[in-house]
C-alpha cells in the first residue's frame, strides 16, 4: 500500500498511458470491489487509475437509438436518466441491486462486469439486452459483446492497458426485459443466482425474440440459447416455459460455496427464469 | 512511501490532509481531520457505520480512497447538527430511544438524512430499504425506523408552516 | 445491607417509568462520543497482530528479527515474553475459566488451536509500518490433523487439543486425556419410565452453529505501560474491573497499578466481558516506553474472539393426553471452541427450568474444537437448548392437539416451585406472560397462504452480584451519580432516574459518570442482566444514605431532632411544615459537617429469572425457500420498567438477534478448518429490511428485593426467538426444521425433499 500510485487522469488518452505503462496498475470507478480486495490482500496493484475525473467516461447519454453508459457511471444514476429506465428497466434494476444505497452510489456496471464475479447482478441482465462494450486500449477502441468479457472468477479478456470505456445498450423496440437473484435476506447479499431476460413479442403476443442469461450458475454468467430459443415463436405457453426452464437446468454448472448449494442454485436457475419471463413478458405487452 | 496532500471541503469548512495514497477516507476524517463521529464497523462496505454524504451522495467512507475526495464536498455526523441546534432527525433518535450503544448511530443518521433530503414522505419499506446498509445490532431498528419517521413527519411540517409564511 | 424482604416503593413515581432522553444522547447522535477505537494519547504507536493461518500446529519457532529490525517498528512481543502461570480458575467475565488459557488466547505459546489465533504483535510508528511487520515474521508451524466437529472431536482418535484436559463429572476420572473439559448432569425421578408410560413425546436431534455477537464496533485499547510499573488502559468493555483483574492476572501485576478507563462501548452482547488485546499491548508499551493502541480489523474479530456455541441436542419429551409434561431426556453436546468455556452448566439449568416436570435426565457435554474458544452471548448456553425443547413442545402440542399456549400454561413454573438447584422460584412471571401473548391481537390474527404462526417461551437465569454505586452533592444540591458499570444500553438513563427518584428531585438534576477503576470501587461486569438490579440497587442505597445525611444536617440547622425532620420531594420538612432545600442544605455542607456523599458497595442478592414469550408470523416462498418475517411480538416479565423505552429496546434487540440465529448466521468453514466467512457480507445478521417492526410487551410482576422492583431483562430476549421462528416455519410449511440456521436451500429441501 506504501508504494500504491494513484492517477486521476482527465481524458481517456492519459488513462490508457497509465494503464500502458504499468502492468500492475488497475483502473478505478467506483471502488467498491477494489478496495474491498485491496484490503483484503487478494490484490496489490502499484497503481490506481481513476477514471472518475474522465468527462467523457461519466454518464449516460443516447447512442443512436440506444444508450451509452460511461465506465465511471454510479449505478443510482442510471435510475435519473428515465428514458433509460423506461427503455431497460431490467438492466438500471439490476445494476440497482448491487449492496447497497451507499454501494450503489460508487459501484459501476462496468465495474461490476470487469470484477468478473460469476453472481454479478448487473451482468446477466446485460447480457440477456444484447449489451456491448466499448474498450480502450493501447491497440486503440474496439467493440464486444458484455458476455465476451468475463472469462473465468477474476479474470476477464482483456488485454493488458485495456480498460472498459462504456457500455452500450441498444435500442430497446418492442421488448421488455427483467432481472431477479435469489439472496437469503431481503439486501446486501450477493447473489446465490441472478436470471435475466429480454423479450420480444409481437401484436398477437407470439415471442420473436428471447434472450435468457444466468448468473452465478458457471464460472462466469452465462447467455442460455437454448432457453431463448425455446421461447421463439411461442406464445409462453407452459411447454415453451417448461421447455425454457428445462434449457436452463441443463445449462447450470454451478458449485457448492458459502452462499448456496450446487442443488439450490439449478432449482433457483428454474424459478427464476421462469418469474423473469413473467415480467420481461409483461413489459413486452405494455410496450407493443 | 509519499504522502499526498489533499484539499477537500468538510462540512462546509476548506481543508488539506496528509494521506497515504492508498489510504481511506474513512482514515483521513478520523486520524487526519480527528473527525471520529464517523466509524470504522468493517472496513468493506458492509455495515454502513462509515456514511458519509461525498458530493451530495450517501458512501461508505472506507470504499473511498482519500485522495479521491480532492476537491470535493464531504458532509460528516459533525455537520449535521447546526451549531448547537440538533437536526430534527437527531432530536427523534434521542426521543425515541432509537440507539443503545450509539455505535451505529452516526452512520443511521446521515443516511437517514440523506434520504429524508430526496424523499420527504417515505414508507416504512422505503425507510428499511434505503437503511438496509446500515447495520445495528443493538434496536433491531424497530425504534430507528420510528424516528426516520417521525422526523420526516415533522420536517414535512416545517416545510408546510414554511411555505404558508412564505405565500 | 442485603434485605431480600425489602419494600418495593410505593408508587406512583415521577421518574420511573418515564422516557426521558439519556444523559448520554446528545454526544452520541452528533459524533462527539468516545468510543474505543476513538480514543488516542499523545505518543501512542501502533499495533498489530500476526495470526495463525492454520486451524492446528505446534510453533517451532518464530523469527521476529527482520520485523523489528524494521525502521518505525518499536516492540515485537511474542507468547515468550508472557510470565509463567500456574493453572488457576479465575472469574473470566460472566463465567470462568483457567488464566493459563486466558492467557493463551491472547497469545499463543507452544501450539496455535484456531486459524486467528494471535502469535506474535509489534508496535510501530503506523499502522502501516505495523502491518509490514508483521510480514516479515516468520513462524515456523508444524501443522497437525485438526477438528471442527464435536462429534468427531469426542472420538478417541479425534486430533487432541490439550495434553491437560481430563473430563471433569465422570467417575472414575479419565486416565486419558481428551477433548471433553467437562460433563455436566442432571436427574430426577425416572424419566426413561415416565416417558414410556406417556400418552405422546416428541423426540428429535437438533443442532445449531456457531454464532457471532455481531457488535459493531470492533475490540481495541490502549494501554501505556510506565517504567515505575503503573499502567493505564483505555478501552471499551463490558467490564473494566474485569480487563483489570485479568490482565493483572496474565502479566503477574498488582491490580492497584493498572488503571483502567471505560471508554463508549459500541455493543458487547457478553463478548466484551473479558480481555484479548490487553495484555499485548501493555507488553508492546512496556517495551517501546510508550503507549500502545491496538485494534481488531472485522475479519479478526470473527476469526479470534468468542462466538456461542455450537450444539446437538437430543431429546425426547413426554406429555399425559392432558398435555401435564410427564418426563423428558435430554442429551446434548456443546462446541467450546478451543478452550473451556464452563458452557454446559448453562445449558442444564434453563433447559427445562421454565416448566414444572417430576422426571427428568438432562446430561450435557462441553467439548473442545479447532475454532476461537466461545464467550457469553446473551443467555449463554439457553438458547441452544430451548430450541430444542420449545420445538418439541409444538410437536407434542400438535400430537395432542392441544393449544401451545395451553400447552405451557398447563406446566409453567409458578412462584413457590422448585428450581432444578432446589431452591424455589420467587415473584416470577411466566405465567403472566404466557396470558399476555394470548390476549395479545398478534396471537389470533388472521393468516394467509404460506403463512405460519409460531410461538415460544423461555427463561434466563439473570444475576446479582457485587456493584458499589455513589451519589454526591455539588455545592448548588445538584446531584452526581458515579457507577462502575459501563453503559451499553442506556444504564446511565436509568441510574439518573432511580437516583432521581429517590432523592426527590428532578431527573435533568442528577447527572452519571461511569467511573475508572481507581476512582470507584469494584463492579462486576455490565451483563448477566444485572446492572439494573445490582448497581441500581447500589446507588439506591447511597442516595437513600444521602437522604439520611440530608435530614441530619436539616435538624441541626433548625436544632431539632433528625428523626422529626422528613424527607420528600428533593426537601427537607420540620414537623411545623418549615422547609429547606436540596440546594439550601448542600451549600452549608461544608460547614455542616462536611461535603454530602455516600458511597455503597453490596453483592445484589434477591435476583430474578426473567421469563419471556415470543410469537411469530412467517410467510415462507414454496419455490424458493426464503423465509420472511411478518409480525413479531416480544412478551416479558421486566419486573419495574425504570425506563420503558431502553426496557423495549433489549427486547427488540433480543428479538433481532435472536432471529438472525434462526435464519440465517452460522460460522462456515473451509477444509483447512479455515473461517470462510469472517465478514458482515457472508456473516448475514438481519438488516432493516429484513424485520418488521417488533412489538413489545412489558409484562411487570415487581421483584420484592428491589426498591423498585427491577428484574434483568437484557438476556431473556435472545432464548426463545430460535423456537419461535422455527415453529412458525413448521405451521407455514408443515415441515419440522431441527437443524438451525433455516437457510432458504434448507427450507427448499424440506419442503421438496
Amino acid at each position: 500500500m506504501a508504494s500504491l500510485a494513484f492517477h486521476a487522469p482527465e481524458t481517456i488518452d492519459q488513462a490508457v498511458a497509465l494503464l500502458a505503462a504499468n502492468p500492475a496498475a488497475r483502473p478505478l470507478s467506483g471502488g467498491t470491489d477494489l478496495i474491498v480486495q485491496m484490503r483484503s490482500g487478494r490484490i496489490a496493484p502499484a497503481a490506481v487509475v481513476d477514471l472518475k475525473r474522465i468527462a467523457a467516461l461519466t454518464g449516460t447519454r443516447r447512442h443512436g437509438l440506444g444508450f451509452a453508459i460511461g465506465a465511471a457511471t454510479p449505478c443510482t444514476a442510471l435510475k435519473r436518466d428515465r428514458a433509460l429506465a423506461a427503455a431497460w428497466p431490467g438492466v438500471v434494476e439490476a445494476a440497482n441491486l448491487i449492496g447497497s444505497v451507499q454501494v450503489r452510489n460508487r459501484a459501476t456496471m462496468a465495474g461490476n462486469l470487469c470484477n468478473a464475479s460469476p453472481a454479478a447482478d448487473s451482468v446477466p441482465a446485460l447480457i440477456a439486452a444484447g449489451a456491448t462494450c466499448l474498450i480502450a486500449g493501447p491497440q486503440g477502441e474496439r467493440e464486444v459483446p458484455v458476455e465476451a468479457i468475463p472469462l473465468a472468477p477474476g479474470r476477464t479478456s482483456l488485454a493488458p492497458g485495456e480498460f472498459v470505456v462504456e457500455i452500450r445498450l441498444p435500442p430497446r423496440g418492442q421488448g421488455g426485459d427483467a432481472y431477479l437473484r435469489s439472496i437469503p435476506r431481503t439486501e446486501m447479499d450477493i447473489a446465490v443466482v441472478g436470471a435475466g431476460a429480454n423479450l420480444v413479442l409481437d401484436g398477437e403476443g407470439t415471442c420473436t425474440a428471447a434472450r435468457i442469461a444466468v448468473g452465478a450458475v458457471a464460472p462466469t454468467a452465462i447467455l442460455v440459447p437454448e432457453a431463448g430459443a425455446a421461447l421463439v415463436g411461442t406464445r409462453l405457453d407452459e411447454p415453451a416455459l417448461a421447455a425454457m426452464a428445462e434449457a436452463v437446468r441443463a445449462a447450470c454448472r454451478p458449485i457448492d460455496d458459502k452462499r448456496g448449494t450446487a442443488e439450490y442454485r439449478t432449482a433457483m436457475a428454474e424459478v427464476l427464469a421462469r418469474r423473469v419471463v413473467a415480467i420481461a413478458r409483461q413489459r413486452a405487452g405494455e410496450n407493443a | 512511501m509519499n504522502k499526498l496532500v489533499i484539499a477537500a471541503t468538510v462540512n462546509g469548512d476548506p481543508v488539506e490532509f496528509l494521506t497515504d495514497p492508498g489510504g481511506s477516507l474513512l482514515d483521513a476524517l478520523r486520524e487526519e481531520l480527528l473527525l471520529t463521529g464517523t466509524k470504522e464497523g468493517c472496513g468493506s462496505g458492509d455495515c454502513g457505520a462509515c456514511t458519509v454524504i461525498l458530493d451530495g451522495e450517501m458512501v461508505c467512507s472506507c470504499l473511498v480512497f482519500a485522495a479521491e475526495a480532492q476537491g470535493r464536498q464531504i458532509a460528516t455526523i459533525e455537520g449535521v447538527a447546526e451549531g448547537g441546534r440538533l437536526h430534527p432527525i437527531q432530536r427523534k433518535f434521542l426521543d425515541h430511544a432509537a440507539l443503545q450503544c450509539g455505535f451505529c448511530t452516526p452512520g443511521f443518521i446521515v443516511a437517514a438524512r440523506s434520504l429524508l433530503d430526496r424523499n420527504p414522505d417515505p414508507s416504512e419499506s422505503e425507510v428499511r430499504y434505503w437503511l438496509a446498509g446500515n447495520l445495528c445490532r443493538c434496536t433491531g431498528y424497530d425504534k430507528i425506523v420510528r424516528a426516520v419517521l417521525d422526523a420526516a413527519a415533522e420536517l414535512r411540517q416545517e416545510r408546510r408552516v414554511e411555505g404558508e409564511l412564505a405565500a | 445491607m442485603n434485605d431480600l424482604s425489602g419494600k418495593i416503593a410505593p408508587g406512583p413515581f415521577h421518574h420511573v417509568g418515564t422516557r426521558p432522553v439519556r444523559p448520554d444522547g446528545v454526544e452520541k447522535v452528533t459524533g462527539k462520543a468516545v468510543f474505543g477505537p476513538d480514543f488516542s494519547v499523545a505518543g501512542m504507536l501502533y499495533g498489530a497482530i500476526l495470526r495463525s493461518p492454520h486451524a492446528h500446529a505446534r510453533i517451532r519457532g518464530i523469527d521476529t528479527r527482520k520485523a523489528a529490525a524494521l525502521p518505525g517498528v518499536k516492540a515485537v512481543v511474542t507468547g515468550a515474553d508472557f510470565p509463567d502461570l500456574e493453572s488457576l480458575t479465575v472469574s473470566a467475565g460472566e463465567s470462568s475459566g483457567d488464566i493459563i488459557h486466558i492467557s493463551r488466547t491472547c497469545m499463543a505459546h507452544e501450539k496455535v488451536l484456531y486459524d486467528g489465533h494471535a502469535v506474535a504483535a509489534v508496535a510501530a510508528t503506523s499502522a502501516r509500518i505495523a502491518q509490514e511487520a508483521l510480514a516479515l515474521i516468520a513462524v515456523d508451524y508444524e501443522v497437525l490433523p485438526h477438528v471442527l466437529d464435536p462429534e468427531a472431536a469426542m472420538r478417541d482418535d479425534a486430533p487432541l487439543l490439550h495434553d491437560g484436559i481430563f473430563t471433569k463429572g465422570i467417575e472414575p476420572a479419565p486416565e486419558r486425556p481428551s477433548n471433553v473439559p467437562m460433563k455436566v448432569a442432571l436427574a430426577r425421578g425416572d424419566a426413561a419410565a415416565a416417558l414410556a408410560g406417556a400418552a405422546a413425546v416428541a423426540a428429535g436431534r437438533y443442532t445449531t452453529e456457531f454464532v457471532h455477537q455481531g457488535y459493531i464496533e470492533p475490540h481495541v485499547c490502549v494501554a501505556s505501560w510506565n517504567a515505575d510499573g503503573q499502567a493505564q488502559i483505555w478501552a471499551s468493555s463490558q467490564g473494566h474491573f474485569s480487563i483489570r483483574a485479568l490482565t493483572a492476572s496474565v502479566l503477574g501485576m498488582a491490580q492497584a497499578d493498572i488503571r483502567v478507563h471505560p471508554l463508549e462501548i459500541g455493543g458487547g452482547f457478553g463478548g466484551k466481558t473479558g480481555i484479548y488485546l490487553e495484555p499485548v499491548a501493555m507488553l508492546l508499551s512496556r517495551k517501546a516506553g510508550r503507549p500502545v493502541r491496538l485494534a481488531m480489523s472485522r475479519g479478526e474479530v470473527f476469526r479470534a474472539t468468542g462466538p456461542a456455541p455450537g450444539a446437538v441436542i437430543e431429546l425426547r419429551i413426554g406429555a399425559a393426553a392432558d398435555g401435564t409434561l410427564v418426563g423428558a431426556e435430554i442429551d446434548f453436546i456443546y462446541n467450546a471452541g478451543a478452550y473451556p468455556g464452563n458452557t454446559a452448566h448453562s445449558g442444564l439449568i434453563c433447559a427445562l427450568g421454565h416448566y414444572r416436570l417430576a422426571n427428568a435426565r438432562i446430561t450435557g457435554w462441553e467439548v473442545l474444537t479447532n475454532r476461537p474458544a466461545v464467550k457469553a452471548y446473551r443467555a449463554p448456553g439457553a438458547p441452544q437448548v430451548n430450541f430444542a425443547v420449545e420445538s418439541a413442545l409444538d410437536d407434542l402440542a400438535t400430537q395432542l392437539g392441544i393449544d401451545p399456549i395451553a400447552l405451557r400454561l398447563k406446566n409453567a413454573v409458578i412462584p413457590g416451585d422448585a428450581q432444578p438447584t432446589g431452591v424455589p422460584f420467587g415473584q416470577i412471571g411466566y405465567v403472566e406472560c404466557l396470558e399476555a401473548a394470548r390476549a395479545h391481537p398478534h396471537w389470533s390474527a388472521p393468516l394467509g397462504p404460506n403463512q405460519g404462526r409460531g410461538l415460544a417461551g423461555g427463561l434466563w437465569r439473570s444475576h446479582g452480584g457485587p456493584s458499589t454505586g455513589e451519589v454526591g452533592l455539588a455545592e448548588d444540591g445538584t446531584g452526581l451519580v458515579a457507577a462502575g458499570s459501563p453503559d451499553i444500553g442506556g444504564s446511565r438513563a436509568s441510574m439518573a432516574i432511580m437516583a432521581a427518584e429517590t432523592l426527590g428531585v428532578p431527573y435533568e438534576q442528577v447527572r452519571v459518570t461511569i467511573a475508572d477503576t481507581h476512582s470507584i470501587g469494584y463492579s462486576m461486569v455490565t451483563g448477566g442482566s444485572r446492572t439494573t438490579f445490582a448497581t441500581g440497587k447500589a446507588v439506591i442505597e447511597a442516595a437513600e444514605q444521602v437522604i439520611a445525611t440530608l435530614r441530619q444536617r436539616a435538624a441541626a440547622m433548625w436544632n431539632v431532632a433528625a428523626d422529626t425532620v422528613e424527607w420528600r420531594d428533593g426537601t427537607a420538612i420540620r414537623a411545623d411544615g418549615e422547609r429547606l432545600s436540596i440546594g439550601q442544605i448542600a451549600a452549608k455542607a461544608a460547614f455542616s459537617g462536611g461535603p454530602i456523599a455516600a458511597s455503597v458497595g453490596l453483592n445484589a442478592a434477591g435476583y430474578l429469572p426473567g421469563f419471556a414469550v415470543h410469537i411469530c408470523d412467517v410467510e415462507v416462498d414454496p419455490e424458493t425457500g426464503h423465509v420472511g418475517v411478518l409480525r413479531y411480538t416480544a412478551v416479558q416479565d421486566v419486573g419495574r420498567a425504570i425506563h420503558p423505552a431502553y426496557v423495549e429496546g433489549q427486547l427488540q434487540g433480543g428479538a433481532a438477534q435472536g432471529i438472525g440465529w434462526a435464519l440465517n448466521e452460522a460460522y462456515a468453514y473451509d477444509a483447512q478448518g479455515r473461517m470462510e466467512n469472517a465478514g458482515f457480507l457472508d456473516y448475514r445478521m438481519p438488516v432493516a429490511s429484513d424485520l418488521p417492526m417488533i412489538d413489545t410487551v412489558m409484562v411487570e410482576v415487581p421483584n420484592p428485593a428491589h426498591p423498585y422492583g427491577v428484574k434483568g431483562v437484557g438476556e431473556a430476549p435472545i432464548v426463545p426467538p430460535l423456537a419461535a421462528v422455527a415453529n412458525a416455519v413448521r405451521a407455514a410449511t408443515g415441515k419440522r426444521l431441527p437443524d438451525l440456521p433455516l437457510t432458504p436451500d434448507r427450507v427448499h429441501a424440506a419442503v421438496h425433499g
